[in-house]
């Protein structure tokens, strides 16, 4: 079986040489902790709408999300006065909620998820900025470093650890943690099994006796869950949310998980290539700004990525499917 | 393999009892009865939109029966899921829809029933158990596969339809619904699935084979149901019908005759 993590592993080391070669600030520890750090909170949700998509489906609100559950902490921190703790366990319970209603109406309708949760998206976007305005009277929630219980929060979701004398973020860890277990539940657990068989073919994984309904329903709420914990680490590490946090990035995480080998039509792809993807997108970012190129190029890049990644998994798709008679 | 214990008089392992179904004021299926027994295969036959389907769904558990009764060993039995009927002992294999073809012959045949090891959070999909299972089970049924990693896809549909047999034996299926497993291929590969057919009836399963062909049915069939619009044609043992006079219900002997007669004039004249 090809491993669909190949080719963005090959376009992980390839960039990783260029700008190795190109620029010493890209090698140094400092620079590596720069890139490192853009990919970890990317790479997070990458990795849990990479699993959704393997799954079979989208989540456009995933970007979105991120944003009101970093508000949501920050309002209930601030406005409401609880700790902080608290505020994130309420954005917990939301996310939650958020996610399990985008997976009820896209297994109850059967209507295609990327409608579905363009609605979902667009009703956040509006309540994001409609309740911070509601409460704050502005479009940014602050003072969320003065909220109690803050300082154990911080040390959690936004501390660096030092390797070497440099300050690594501790998000990086949490994407090596959420890449890890993910990858263990896709390869290792009944339920990875069920997700690359909804994927797919819901039909024919139904007529097996797979919940496919239900395993739908905990992926949408496993994106949902990913988006709480990178708009936690938002909340935490930056004390201020904007009323438009994580909106557009929803495209950036389906971009790479397919060029970590997804495919768009489902039932193939990998969390190790997910977070491969992330990678070479954190590192092209940081990198372009080290050689002092213009940062639209990063765009060309990234396009560039894309459709190579595309046509790779054309082809893989071809050949698991070529003695299909 | 639990044997059966129904003598050829005793209660069947499955028995239809005037099934019918309605889709809204759409009439499915109507007054349909036969008889699965253990080691017997029973030949569902009939053309395009006959009700095949409807009843392979009904058997299965994916539509409930809007009239009549579903017996399992002479027991009235009521399935709201798939499930249910696979809890019951009865396997289906769909047409197309039997595989996942992006995902390794393995991955497919423990598909929903994987086994497990390991405890509270840390279970996990004995994979080598199930690699090692599916490697004997195949081996078992005379089906030579190189590697079980490879993806289903990369089966021809012969060899998919025998893992997908094989499978439902493994899980102890009593009843085993076939769902046109011939019609898509060619003769070699045909009689390779014939076999296997022949194959899980001598280890004692009732098999329901649907198909359109009786040139497939009759060599193993040893029932025959006929339908024709959702309705039953008949329902005949082995030795009251004839290849012949299988191969002229279905086809609507009649019509046959006249569409020859049509088809024939211009080249005649």
């Amino acid at each position: 079986m090809v491993k669909p993590e190949l080719g963005s592993l090959i376009g992980a080391v390839v960039i990783l040489g260029f700008f190795s070669a190109q620029s010493d600030v890209f090698r140094s520890l400092a620079g590596v902790a720069n890139w490192l750090d853009v990919a970890s909170v990317l790479g997070i949700m990458a990795v849990a709408v990479a699993l959704l998509m393997i799954g079979g489906h989208f989540d456009l609100s995933a970007g979105v999300m991120t944003g009101t559950t970093a508000l949501t902490v920050g309002i209930v921190a601030v406005e409401l006065q609880q700790n902080i703790w608290v505020a994130i366990a309420a954005a917990l319970v939301l996310a939650l909620g958020i996610g399990a209603f985008n997976g009820w109406l896209v297994t109850r309708t059967g209507l295609p998820s990327f409608i579905i949760t363009l609605g979902t998206f667009l009703m956040l976007q509006g309540l994001n900025l409609g309740l911070t305005k509601l409460f704050t009277g502005t479009v940014i929630v602050r003072g969320i470093a003065d909220a109690p219980g803050y300082h154990s929060a911080e040390l959690v979701l936004a501390s660096t650890i030092d390797v070497f004398g440099q300050p690594f973020r501790v998000a990086v860890l949490w994407w090596l943690l959420v890449t890890a277990v993910a990858s263990w539940v896709l390869l290792r657990t009944r339920f990875g099994n069920w997700v690359f068989a909804t994927g797919g073919d819901e039909v024919a994984s139904r007529n097996v006796g797979v919940p496919a309904q239900r395993t739908t329903i905990v992926l949408f709420m496993t994106t949902a869950t990913a988006a709480w914990l990178v708009g936690s680490i938002t909340a935490v590490r930056l004390t201020s949310v904007q009323a438009n946090t994580g909106t557009g990035q929803e495209l950036i995480y389906i971009v790479a998980a397919v060029i970590g080998g997804c495919l768009l039509t489902g039932g193939f792809g990998s969390a190790i290539g997910a977070a491969l993807g992330a990678l070479i997108f954190g590192m092209t970012q940081q990198g372009i700004v080290y050689l002092n190129w213009d940062a639209d190029w990063f765009y060309f890049f990234l396009g560039a990525m894309l459709l190579l990644a595309v046509l790779t998994n054309r082809l893989v798709r071809r050949y698991a499917e070529a003695a299909r008679r | 393999m639990s044997t059966a214990t129904d003598a050829p008089g005793g209660a069947p392992l499955l028995e239809l009892r005037g099934i019918g179904k309605d889709f809204g004021s759409v009439i499915a299926l109507e007054g349909i009865s036969t008889a699965v027994r253990a080691g017997q295969v029973t030949c569902v036959l009939g053309d395009n939109g006959a009700g095949k389907s409807t009843l392979i769904k009904v058997l299965s558990g994916v539509h409930r029966p809007t009239r009549g009764e579903l017996l399992l060993d002479g027991e009235p039995v009521d399935f709201g899921a798939p499930r249910d009927a696979l809890d019951a002992g009865i396997a289906t294999v769909y047409q197309d829809l039997a595989m996942i073809p992006l995902m390794s012959i393995w991955r497919n045949f423990f598909l929903g029933s994987e086994p497990t090891t390991g405890w509270g959070p840390f279970r996990r999909f004995d994979r080598a158990t199930a690699k090692e299972v599916t490697r004997r089970e195949l081996a078992a049924m005379g089906i030579d596969i190189r590697d079980p990693d490879q993806p289903v896809g990369t089966l021809s549909g012969g060899e998919r339809q025998s893992v997908a047999i094989a499978r439902a034996v493994h899980f102890g299926a009593r009843v085993l619904i076939l769902d046109e497993p011939t019609s898509a291929l060619g003769v070699k590969q045909a009689a390779v699935v014939l076999r296997y057919i022949a194959q899980a009836r001598d280890q004692g399963l009732g098999v329901v084979f649907i198909t359109h062909n009786p040139h497939h049915a009759h060599p193993v069939g040893d029932r025959f149901l006929l339908l024709n619009r959702g309705r039953s044609m008949g329902d005949f043992a082995k030795g009251e019908v004839t290849r012949e006079q299988l191969t002229e219900m279905m086809a609507g002997g009649d019509e046959l005759t006249r569409l020859a007669e049509e088809l024939g004039r211009p080249g005649g004249a």
